[in-house]
């Protein structure tokens, strides 16, 4: 085989999110009562946005998560067959000559030339101070002043009109789905869909589908040539890098959630129906847990746990490997610090509800326990938890990167926006400014935020009960507070 | 309501008890002691003597729950647990690794810390009530939802960007104060106003969009309609109704924070070069000096407690309905 397949444990994790996602829509179509919430989201224009953009970062992130490693170049034919050390992911393959194509240091977006003043010798012997050339960026131009901007406006526009084309091309399958559930022409769903009068939003969906064609559309014209976003300190293309950090940023936001589901609903739901000495249990320790400061526990368990790392450096073949296992820890100890929220909910929920007829109804009939708690109380909070895991993403993804900065985030080998900002802040003094690498990650970082806070208030205000009756709902509430801690998970006001 | 505090204080013990086990076991169960000394001394040729050393200057040498080699209470007492562990009660944290006393250090950069953090924390909250309220004013018109799309997007962006585009506008491009650093005084005042104001930002969309919520929940109820039927302005509703039992939610949030000021904000203290509590305790993960983490581990739960007492308090002075008993 001329690969190696790797699966990182966080590549398990991720299989079985996509696993547990597919089942659950499967699960949903042949329900009514199950869709209708899910209808309201698909209404809501805000919310689909959101989840346009969700979906586009996602493909990167599933991409890069599909790992293996390549076969070694063999000297001779009976040689042993060897795989490279470096695990790459098919985002690797499919951004190719991104990762491949490292300048000596810093340069600017679209630069021709370096960042720094270099002495470079003439073929004749002698020396001159000049910003040299860059190795791979608009290599192809033979006077860069001259033919810069016409190249530049050449590959953008070039990449406008592909990126145009495909967004059409979705457009029409758009306007043929619509037209096939409508039962009209495809013209006519064309107009519909122009004049806002789908059930789905999808003028606002195509809008924003035509923002991503076109800026992708151009990105990849002009990253056949240049290095779009430049290049950062030892001269990596800074766009490879933030392609690279979703992956990290999703899997913080969605497996820190999902490993500590299963104990936040089973505590949760003890604590509410059992009561007594069970509740008192489980308060304890969610309060426990509660009152240490999120970043300083997060701190005191990784670095703990780095000293095991490093203690135990034949568990590890590759070092992404030991990247993966750190962030996938990272994942469990962001999860103890922040399940008790979730937990807390559950518990309220369950004390309301076993009090209702129906459940009495079922303890008169000798029902027992786990088919009480599995049949009619799992069932009636599965929309707390769903709304605690969309809600929690935005501030998992946030926190990562205050994580990083404070030393106790991913390992610093692995690519994510809080390692990009953490390496760009300190080339802020220089003269010109070194202000591409920043930009990138806030550009990315907040789309990404965005579009996740967006598609969590549509979660929230289709399942929420309490939505429609304009109360303020524990959830909501617990929501909104969470938002305001999400910038220092836990210390408060940071 | 004195017995009610006193209560109160003893339950937090349970629970201090229990942020000490964790911490125990986080420290010295997960990893020993020589594991530690191997990992600071470097992990390639390091000698046992090198490692009974570093144990010995921090205390780190002796059995962790059980000395069986001390005589009378001494078999309890001359353990880590009891020397590392209980003794942070009495506020005692021993030494750092640079041989400062721990307690003392905290002391000090207490002020710092409070300094940045109450100007922050009271403008904070006069700003983010304001436009709360002017956005429950003007609810369901444009200048209401222009006001969630600028919460929203506010609360989207990292506060790293917030201290990094604050400390560039003004810092560096305008030169109006110094992009970092402290000192004492009345000079105090121009190394405090960045942090504060970038404090205040950070914070703003999240809170603004909290608080409306919350103003907007009052105002849906029945005695603003009844106010409203006297014949009452819509100002003389919001400022004299509205206000003032909103207030209730808001104190939830806020009293809660009001211990943490003593720590201030790591980031904002570090990316400030301001000599606080903040900065203290990252500068310690950086360095790995558990000594620090830990005692910070303590005090933070020790103020996180002393936080949800003044919250319930609080309530007592506010809403004459609840009573404490």
């Amino acid at each position: 085989m001329p690969f190696q397949a790797v699966i990182l444990w966080t590549d398990w994790l991720v299989y079985l999110l996509v696993g547990v996602i597919v089942a659950t829509i499967v699960y949903t179509r042949g329900r009514e009562h199950l869709r209708a919430p899910w209808r309201r989201v698909a209404q809501s224009v805000s919310g689909m946005v959101g989840l346009t953009v969700l979906l586009v970062f996602v493909i990167a992130g599933l991409l890069d998560s599909v790992h293996f490693r390549p076969r070694l170049a063999a000297s001779d034919a009976k040689a042993k067959v060897a795989y490279a050390v470096e695990v790459l992911s098919v985002l690797d393959v499919a951004l190719g000559p991104l990762r491949m194509r490292r300048e000596k240091t810093y340069s600017a977006p679209l630069a021709t030339h370096l960042y720094a003043i270099e002495m470079t010798e003439l073929p004749d012997g002698s020396q001159v101070r000049d910003f040299p050339r860059l190795k791979y960026g608009g290599a192809q131009l033979k006077d860069p002043e001259r033919d810069w901007d016409a190249d530049i406006r050449h590959a953008a526009l070039g990449g406008f009109a592909g990126g145009g084309v495909v967004w059409l091309l979705i457009g029409l399958l758009v306007a043929a789905t619509v037209a096939h559930g409508g039962g009209v022409r495809i013209n006519h769903a064309w107009n519909q869909l122009w004049r806002g009068e789908t059930e789905v939003p999808w003028r606002a969906i195509l809008l924003t589908l035509l923002a991503f064609c076109m800026l992708g559309g151009a990105a990849i014209g002009l990253a056949a040539k240049y290095h779009v976003l430049g290049t950062d300190k030892v001269g990596q293309d800074v766009l490879y890098q933030a392609l690279k950090s979703i992956r990290t940023a999703l899997v913080i936001g969605t497996l820190t959630t999902l490993v500590m589901l299963p104990f936040a609903i089973a505590l949760g739901i003890a604590a509410g129906y059992f009561g007594g000495w069970v509740d008192d249990a489980i308060q304890y320790t969610y309060t426990t847990l509660n009152s240490i400061p999120g970043v300083l526990l997060i701190a005191a368990a990784v670095l703990m746990m780095q000293v095991t790392i490093d203690r135990h450096p034949e568990l590890f073949q590759t070092a992404a490997e030991r990247a993966d296992v750190r962030l996938l820890v990272l994942c469990v100890i962001l999860g103890v610090t922040s399940w008790t929220g979730m937990c807390r909910l559950l518990r309220g929920e369950t004390l309301k509800l076993k009090e209702l007829e129906y459940i009495q109804a079922a303890h008169a009939f000798g029902v027992r326990h786990h088919r009480i708690i599995t049949r009619h109380i799992l069932p009636n909070v599965m929309y707390i938890v769903l709304i605690t895991v969309v809600m929690e993403f935005s501030g998992l993804v946030l926190a990562e990167a205050v994580l990083s900065y404070v030393g106790v985030g991913v390992d610093p080998s692995m690519n994510s926006f809080g390692t990009m900002i953490n390496n760009a802040r300190l080339e802020m003094a220089r003269e010109p400014m070194v202000w591409w690498s920043l930009a990138a990650a806030f550009v990315f970082m907040v789309t990404l935020v965005l579009a996740a806070n967006l598609f969590a208030d549509a979660v929230r205000d289709a399942f929420d009960p309490r939505v429609r009756t304009r109360a303020l709902s524990p959830v909501r509430l617990a929501q909104l507070l969470r938002m305001r801690g999400a910038q220092s998970p836990k210390t408060g006001q940071a | 309501m004195i017995a009610y505090i006193i209560r109160r204080l003893l339950y937090a013990v349970p629970i201090l008890l229990g942020v000490n086990v964790i911490t125990f076991a986080l420290f010295f169960l997960v990893n020993t002691p020589d594991d530690m000394a191997r990992m600071q001394l470097g992990v390639k040729r390091v000698t046992p003597e090198a490692i009974a050393s570093w144990k010995q200057e921090r205390g780190y040498d002796q059995p962790l729950l059980y000395n069986s080699a001390a005589a009378g209470a001494g078999k309890l007492t001359h353990t880590i647990f009891y020397e590392k562990s209980l003794r942070m009660f009495v506020f005692d944290f021993g030494r750092a690794d640079d041989g400062r006393d721990i307690a003392r250090e905290i002391r000090l950069r207490m002020g710092p810390s409070l300094a940045v953090a109450i100007p922050a924390f009271f403008v904070g909250l006069l700003v983010y009530i304001t436009f709360a309220l002017g956005f429950a004013f003007f609810r369901a018109t444009y200048i209401d939802f222009w006001g969630v799309v600028i919460c929203v997007a506010a609360m989207s962006i990292s506060s790293m960007f917030y201290i990094i585009g604050g400390q560039y506008l003004i810092g560096k491009l305008w030169h109006l104060v110094p992009i970092s650093g402290f000192s004492g005084g009345v000079d105090a005042l121009r190394f405090i106003l960045l942090p504060a104001a970038v404090g205040v930002i950070g914070g703003f969309g999240a809170s603004t969009r909290l608080y409306r919520t919350f103003f907007l929940e009052e105002i849906g109820k029945d005695y603003v309609r009844t106010a409203r039927a006297k014949g009452l302005s819509e100002v003389t509703v919001l400022f004299r109704h509205v206000l003032k039992n909103a207030l209730i939610p808001i104190l939830t949030g806020v009293v809660v924070a009001i211990p943490f000021l003593f720590i201030g904000g790591l980031i904002t203290e570090s990316f400030f070069g301001i000599p606080g509590l903040g900065s203290y305790t990252v500068d310690a993960i950086n360095s790995q000096d558990f000594a620090i983490v830990r005692s910070m581990v303590f005090i933070g739960s020790l103020l996180y407690i002393a936080g949800l007492l003044l919250t319930d308090i609080s309530y007592t002075l506010v809403d004459p309905r609840v009573r404490l008993a």
